[in-house]
């Protein structure tokens, strides 16, 4: 395609992209470096049913004064993201001069809110992405591999978790995992602890969202890859069987190299999918034991009384910020392999 | 056709038999939690919405939805049910509207004592109180030879005496699901303890202390007697848990009875519940419980007509001595000719004992949602007392700078 036609092809995509993507990310930036204005707070006499006490307010009238003024806050600069709910700039470094060794010193900064968000996102995204495309290859090898016949429903049965919207997945396993439930039960029989609980214990938890992610997010990989094993030539792989190579030579050097642009696509998807986890946790009101960014910012705009924009704000940044991060070894080499192609 | 003509006819009289209100105009639209008595109330007062056009949502979910809904201008409901804490966020952001006028005007049945007043100005009508309190099994205690427990030193023991008959796994109950509940936990026991959640005059909070300890101490005693899973269970879960036979003892809220006494479930576990005055702690004599009151506030971002209608048709709900009479057993109602039944012995209770309200401070919900993720950890063994209520002064602190407090 000319570059001109490509331009006007992709002007109406690109319009919406910037009007619906592109300025809210902008103002959520712009966002993040403001906060509250300084409450101004006057005492008055407060009556209820219970009886009548002196107590404070926020004065409406002169709050409203210098919330027409400026109507975005206070500037802070970048006083949200080093704060203790974020970055936590002070605290580390203290922990790190009060600490006696390096674990006490993890185990402090772990505490932190954003910290401990970071090390379950990561460790989701560690885990689940690459068993997500072991088993996607596997599954879409299998069923490649079967008959015809029995292909369609197998591949529908396969790609159902993906069917199944999130929260419901999560909900039917997080019955399924309550102390009276049939894992749950069966677990506590098992191990013969009639206190075991899966959703009380943070490493239970954890394995949990942990094998829901991989198994929700596996049919995904298997449509993708099994698509891409439709467009391996046969004749190598007649050539290969001749010459006498096994089935797991033939998969390792034809199959593979021939699918492993998609490889790469379906591992930069997954991984930013991974990294913005969000709807296990509520699924199996795992709150309690595993944050993740995401969450984070759910959690300031909703979960409080009082709304916190410039710290969901700075969270979200640092989420998109993260999120390039972990894409750009990805990203650095497919653009140098599409460099070399030229 | 004729028959469905004839019907309409009907259905339209029939709005027009119950409209006493005679209003004439404009739109009502509530938002409001989700429990029996909210959904007799908002019935009620769509007996009269006469040609207002009326809507409601119902949700458990409203804290969530009511800040950005009525920020909007014109602001998507008329009418927020709210409570002492829920109010906070609406008067801090200047949300609702001052309505002395309108009850003078159209006020006539509202008693001077349901009004909520902020120097004079009022902002909310109250129409029914509530608590948390104690919910017994008297056929599980009598057969251990338990006494209704007064302090939750006793509760703690009774739980453990049944334990160890063998009777009970998790005999004990609460609303222990990590966020909002969890916290409303620690308010109240903290409160039982005689703490003060602020230094006195401003907003630096002030929970790490021994109270707080002893606070913390005792919920994860009680948790240890409650089932394991209890950081997911919420009122409505530790009710199925009551209903399935599993509990002896529980802590719930008053407004939650309704539904457990009915006579849906078993007949024997029915007949056994038995509502007991909230606990004390510690040895203090104030109840490890506060008083909450539901009333109706109106939107600030709506026009005037809309008010006018919407707290017409609300104020006839919340002086509405019938309704009172009709759904005595679903709340203990502010409202003129009361008469509390059996039900209402938790508040009654309470009030007695002198509970106190849950503090309606603009900074409590900040206070709140810290103490709601902080002292998961410790609940779960994972950290020290001290350092979940340190944790909770340094994120309410953060948060609390953010929005100007400090």
């Amino acid at each position: 395609m000319p570059n001109r036609s490509f331009f006007w092809f992709f002007l109406p995509a690109g319009l919406a992209m910037i009007l619906f993507i592109g300025l809210p990310i902008i103002s959520t930036g712009v966002q993040s470096f403001y906060a509250q204005h300084d409450q101004i707070l006057v005492e008055v006499k407060k009556c209820d049913p219970f009886g009548c006490k002196v107590s404070v307010v926020v004065d409406q009238e002169a709050t409203s004064k210098v919330r027409d003024e400026k109507p975005l806050g206070k500037f802070n600069g970048f006083g949200t993201y080093i704060d203790r709910n974020h970055l936590a700039v002070d605290q580390v470094s203290e922990f790190w001069d009060e600490s006696k060794s390096i674990g006490d010193f993890i185990n402090k900064v772990g505490n932190l809110p954003f910290y401990k968000a970071l090390v379950f996102t990561l460790t989701y995204c560690v885990f689940v992405t690459p068993c997500v495309l072991l088993l996607g290859f596997i599954i879409a090898l299998s069923l490649n591999a079967i008959s015809r016949k029995i292909r369609g429903p197998l591949i529908f049965g396969t790609i159902l978790p993906m069917i199944v919207t999130p929260l419901v997945g999560s909900l039917v396993l997080f019955w399924m995992i309550d102390a009276e439930g049939i894992i749950g039960a069966n677990l506590q029989m098992l191990m013969n602890d009639p206190y075991l609980s899966l959703k009380s214990s943070k490493t239970l938890m954890w394995i949990t969202i942990i094998i829901y992610g991989i198994w929700h997010h596996s049919p995904f990989a298997f449509v993708v890859f099994y698509a891409a094993l439709q467009t391996v030539p046969q004749e190598p792989l007649e050539a290969s069987i001749i010459d006498g190579a096994s089935r797991f030579q033939r998969v390792k050097h034809i199959v593979l190299p021939h699918i492993y642009p998609v490889v790469t696509f379906v591992a930069l998807i997954s991984l930013m999918d991974n990294f913005r986890v969000f709807e296990p946790i509520i699924g199996f009101s795992a709150e309690g034991s595993a944050q993740s960014l995401s969450w984070l910012i759910y959690d300031n705009l909703v979960n409080e009384e009082v709304i916190l924009f410039g710290s969901a704000a700075a969270t979200s940044i640092m989420t998109i910020v993260g999120i390039s991060i972990i894409l750009a070894p990805v990203l650095i080499r497919t653009w140098r392999e599409f460099k070399t192609n030229r | 056709m004729k028959r469905i003509l004839i019907a309409l006819t009907f259905l339209l009289f029939g709005t027009y038999a119950n409209a006493d209100c005679n209003i004439k105009s404009g739109s009502i639209n509530i938002l409001a939690n989700d429990f029996p008595a909210l959904r007799t109330l908002v019935e009620t007062a769509s007996e009269c919405k006469g040609k207002a056009d009326f809507k409601v949502t119902h949700s458990a979910e409203h804290n969530k939805i009511a800040v950005p809904a009525l920020t909007a201008n014109p602001s998507e409901f008329s009418v927020r049910v709210a409570a002492n804490s829920s109010i906070v966020p609406l008067m801090n952001a200047d949300l609702i509207r001052p309505m002395n006028d309108l009850v003078k005007k159209y006020g006539k049945g509202i008693q001077d004592s349901q009004l909520i007043t902020i120097d004079g100005k009022v902002m909310a009508v109250a129409f029914m109180a509530n608590t948390q309190h104690l919910y017994v099994r008297t056929d599980v205690l009598k057969e251990n030879g338990i006494a209704i427990p007064k302090t939750y030193e006793e509760v703690v023991a009774a739980s453990e005496k049944i334990r160890a008959a063998g009777k009970m796994k998790y005999p004990y109950a609460a609303a222990y699901k990590a966020g909002w509940n969890l916290a409303e936990e620690f308010v109240n026991m903290y409160i039982g303890h005689g703490g003060e959640f602020f230094k006195a005059g401003s907003a630096k909070p002030n929970i790490n202390n021994a109270k707080g300890i002893a606070t913390l101490n005792m919920l994860k005693q009680l948790a240890d007697l409650s089932n394991p899973d209890h950081l997911t269970h919420d009122s409505e879960a530790i009710k199925v848990e009551w209903e399935a036979g599993n509990v002896a003892i529980m802590t719930l809220w008053a407004s939650r009875s309704g539904t457990l006494l009915d006579d849906d479930g078993d007949a024997k576990i029915t007949a056994a519940t038995k509502l007991v005055a909230p606990a004390t702690v510690g040895g203090g004599n104030i109840p490890a419980a506060t008083l909450w009151w539901d009333g109706f506030t109106l939107a600030k971002n709506r026009s005037d007509a809309d008010a006018e209608a919407s707290f017409r048709a609300m104020a006839h709900a919340a002086s509405s001595k019938e309704m009172v009479a009709k759904a005595a057993d679903q709340a203990v109602w502010l409202v003129e000719g009361f008469v509390p039944g059996p039900k209402s012995v938790g508040v009654i209770e309470a009030v007695k004992m002198g509970a106190k309200p849950y503090p309606m401070l603009p900074q409590m919900g900040l206070m709140h949602g810290a103490l709601g993720s902080e002292i998961v950890e410790f609940l779960q063994g994972n950290e020290s007392a001290e350092q979940a209520l340190k944790d909770v002064e340094a994120a309410y602190m953060t948060k609390a700078k953010e929005q100007g407090f400090l």
